[in-house]
């Protein structure tokens, strides 16, 4: 199964999406929540995501994973994936394309949760409230790990006291609802990280938390990643946290990714006017006390009604009247390890 | 876990001991007494009973005494296994329900499994399957079970099967079966004639929790903590009854307490259809001859059973959410 969707990727990728369109068909319509998204994402780095709420963050996520609620399907484009090879990895290394796997298929569910794992919004309820925590990481060491329910046991309480949780013996045996919301996110990184990812999906793991736990949920994803590995696709809003952790920036818009690069270039050196706009309209401490901020004109159109041409144009400050209008740009390089998609370029 | 089960043992006896003085007043209530209805039976016969006669007969049942030492004696005799003189069948109570309470028994819970058999993997598929053909049929048909009362389907499956079949689907038992002494093949013939009255006396409550079922899992599938069991890589039928269906379950496990005495007073007009010999009828015919032990031990076993239901229901919840009992230490 494996031989027949392994394709080839340039070293040193370890996840590349191409053209990727995830539609949701509904009566009223077709949403086309994910519609050609494409970047790159190297081993070890940190790729964030961002954009304004609905813009398709969450479901390519989710594309990815191969998660997807019904009726929602990906429709075209590519997912490659490079397995890990050497002992832990059971793909060796091999490239495959997980738009083409069966959804619940024994290779995609292999990859799930061992090669790639999700951390999300919701620590209030991403635990089951009637299984005890430490049951729901048990479980995912030995769907993917050939040892004992003992050393399972064993595992889960090493990996609650890497993510810092205090007397993870006692934890162990906790229901979520005994945890605090900062507490529920250790255990779901210390779940997503059990199995040693390639891959750290992070849909926006910090929203939900206080400051002060946002800081220090961040900085224990940092740590961790220095010492596994992994590399990371950290799905925000909040450009701060992009700007504190990330080494590549995507921003998207409406489906599409309209900018990727480094992050320096995207802070510095933004190129398309959304991303512009974007960083306009955030506060800035040293700014005057009477300087307003730049909110961007207009809205996020209805899903159901989207602009014809570039999705960006109804609100673009260098719209270029009979161009955008007509056809959607696409991504193209503007530099090293940046490309934009917009005419302003092409 | 044993303090929380003991606790709640503890409970249960004192709520008997409420539908005991319950029971007791529900009997007491209706106007006259057993005698007033007898003189009424006897006089409808065209023969007169004498005040002095009366007299008699209420002090031979102490009747005359204040309520309290009426309840009283029940109690008593109840407490030593004697549950007092059916005065309508003029047999000891438990020997007139005897072998019935049992058969109740074996129906009631026949009926409740047969209802949790079916309605537990349909309403799964409805809710994992939502809007699908196969889920518009359960729906369909779940409407039609709840609308259609149980006494018109058990008729109707009466007049297929005799039209059809040429055969009485009624009863428990077959006539050689009826009176026999206990054997293994009665038990058999028991079994053979057990699946009709369950699936009518259990159709209603089957169409009911399907629904409730559907409803609690849609409710279930779309949180969070699914697509976390989801993404670890577990297999979708393993996420689907491992986490969403042990929290819709809850519905399910706290109904058992009132099903089975449902099942019991709710079949009367089923058990009359079908001539099934549960107590039913017979709490029936007590209450109208005012056959106060009779019916009082039969209302005192009703509650008895919604305890013990209850209390069943209480332990399965814990083991099914474990936040109940942290709520209670």
């Amino acid at each position: 199964m494996g031989a027949e969707i392994a394709t080839s990727l340039p070293q040193p990728t370890l996840l590349s999406v191409r053209n990727l369109k995830t539609y949701f068909a509904q009566d009223e319509g077709t949403v086309k929540a994910v519609d050609g998204v494409s970047f790159d994402l190297y081993p070890g780095a940190t790729l964030g995501i961002v954009g304004e709420s609905g813009c398709g963050k969450s479901v390519t996520a989710r594309s990815i994973l191969r998660i997807v609620d019904r009726p929602g399907r990906i429709v075209e484009g590519e997912i490659k994936f490079r397995r890990p090879a050497g002992d832990g990895g059971a793909g060796g290394g091999q490239v495959v394309d997980l738009a083409k796997l069966a959804p619940n298929g024994l290779e995609m569910r292999a990859i799930r949760g061992a090669e790639i794992a999700l951390i999300f919004q919701e620590p209030m309820s991403s635990f089951s409230p009637v299984h005890s925590v430490g049951s729901q990481i048990i479980e995912a060491i030995l769907l993917h790990q050939q040892v004992s329910r003992r050393d399972a046991r064993a595992m889960t309480i090493e990996m609650l006291r890497r993510v810092g949780v205090s007397s993870p013996e006692e934890r162990v045996d906790q229901l979520s609802n005994q945890l605090s919301g900062g507490l529920r996110q250790r255990a779901m990184i210390a779940m997503a990280l059990s199995c040693n990812p390639t891959l750290l999906i992070a849909d926006e793991p910090t929203t939900a938390l206080d400051v002060t736990t946002q800081t220090q949920i961040l900085e224990l994803m940092r740590q961790l990643q220095q010492e596994d590995g992994m590399a990371i696709m950290l799905i925000t809003h909040d450009l701060g946290v992009v700007a504190e952790m990330a080494t590549d920036v995507a921003v998207m818009y409406l489906g599409r990714v309209v900018e990727q690069a480094p992050v320096d270039a995207i802070f510095h050196a933004p190129r398309h006017p959304y991303t512009r706009a974007l960083l306009r309209s955030i506060p800035r401490i040293r700014s005057r006390s009477n300087e307003r901020l730049t909110p961007i004109a207009g809205s996020v159109p209805h899903p159901y009604d989207r602009p014809p041409g570039c999705p960006f144009h109804p609100r673009c400050a260098d719209f270029i009247a009979g161009t955008c209008d007509r056809a959607a740009p696409s991504l193209r390089a503007v530099g090293d390890q940046h490309s934009v998609s917009c005419f302003l370029y092409e | 876990m044993l303090v929380y089960i003991g606790r709640r043992a503890v409970l249960a006896i004192f709520t008997v001991w409420a539908i005991s003085v319950l029971s007791f007043a529900i009997i007491q209530l209706p106007p006259g007494d057993y005698v007033t209805s007898y003189i009424a039976q006897m006089a409808a016969m065209g023969s007169v009973v004498t005040d002095e006669e009366a007299q008699n007969l209420r002090i031979q049942y102490g009747l005359g005494q204040p309520m309290y030492v009426q309840y009283l004696k029940w109690v008593r005799l109840i407490a030593q296994g004697n549950f007092g003189m059916s005065m309508e069948w003029r047999r000891p109570v438990t020997e007139v329900i005897g072998e019935r309470l049992w058969l109740t028994v074996v129906v009631s819970v026949a009926a409740l499994i047969l209802t949790w058999v079916l309605a537990l993997p349909i309403g799964i598929y409805s809710a994992v399957r939502q809007y699908s053909v196969g889920d518009y049929l359960a729906t369909f048909v779940g409407f039609i079970g709840l609308a259609v009362p149980n006494f018109l389907l058990a008729l109707v499956l009466l007049y297929l099967g005799f039209v059809l079949f040429n055969a009485h689907i009624g009863g428990l038992f077959s006539v050689e079966f009826q009176d026999a002494p206990w054997s293994a093949a009665r038990v058999w013939d028991l079994l053979k004639h057990l699946p009709i009255p369950a699936l009518i006396l259990g159709l209603a409550g089957t169409a009911q929790q399907i629904r409730i079922m559907r409803a609690n899992l849609l409710d279930e599938l779309r949180k969070p903590y699914v697509v976390t069991a989801r993404s670890k890589g577990l297999s979708e039928a393993r996420v689907i009854v491992k986490y969403p269906v042990r929290v819709a379950l809850n519905p399910f496990a706290s109904t058992i307490g009132y099903t089975l005495p449902y099942i019991v007073s709710g079949s009367i007009i089923v058990s009359l259809v079908l001539g099934l010999p549960t107590v039913g009828p017979l709490l029936l015919k007590a209450l109208i001859a005012q056959d106060m032990f009779l019916a009082g031990t039969i209302v005192l076993l009703l509650g008895v059973m919604t305890v013990i239901g209850t209390l069943v229901s209480d332990v399965l919840l814990v083991w099914i959410d474990p936040r109940i009992r942290l709520e209670e230490t």
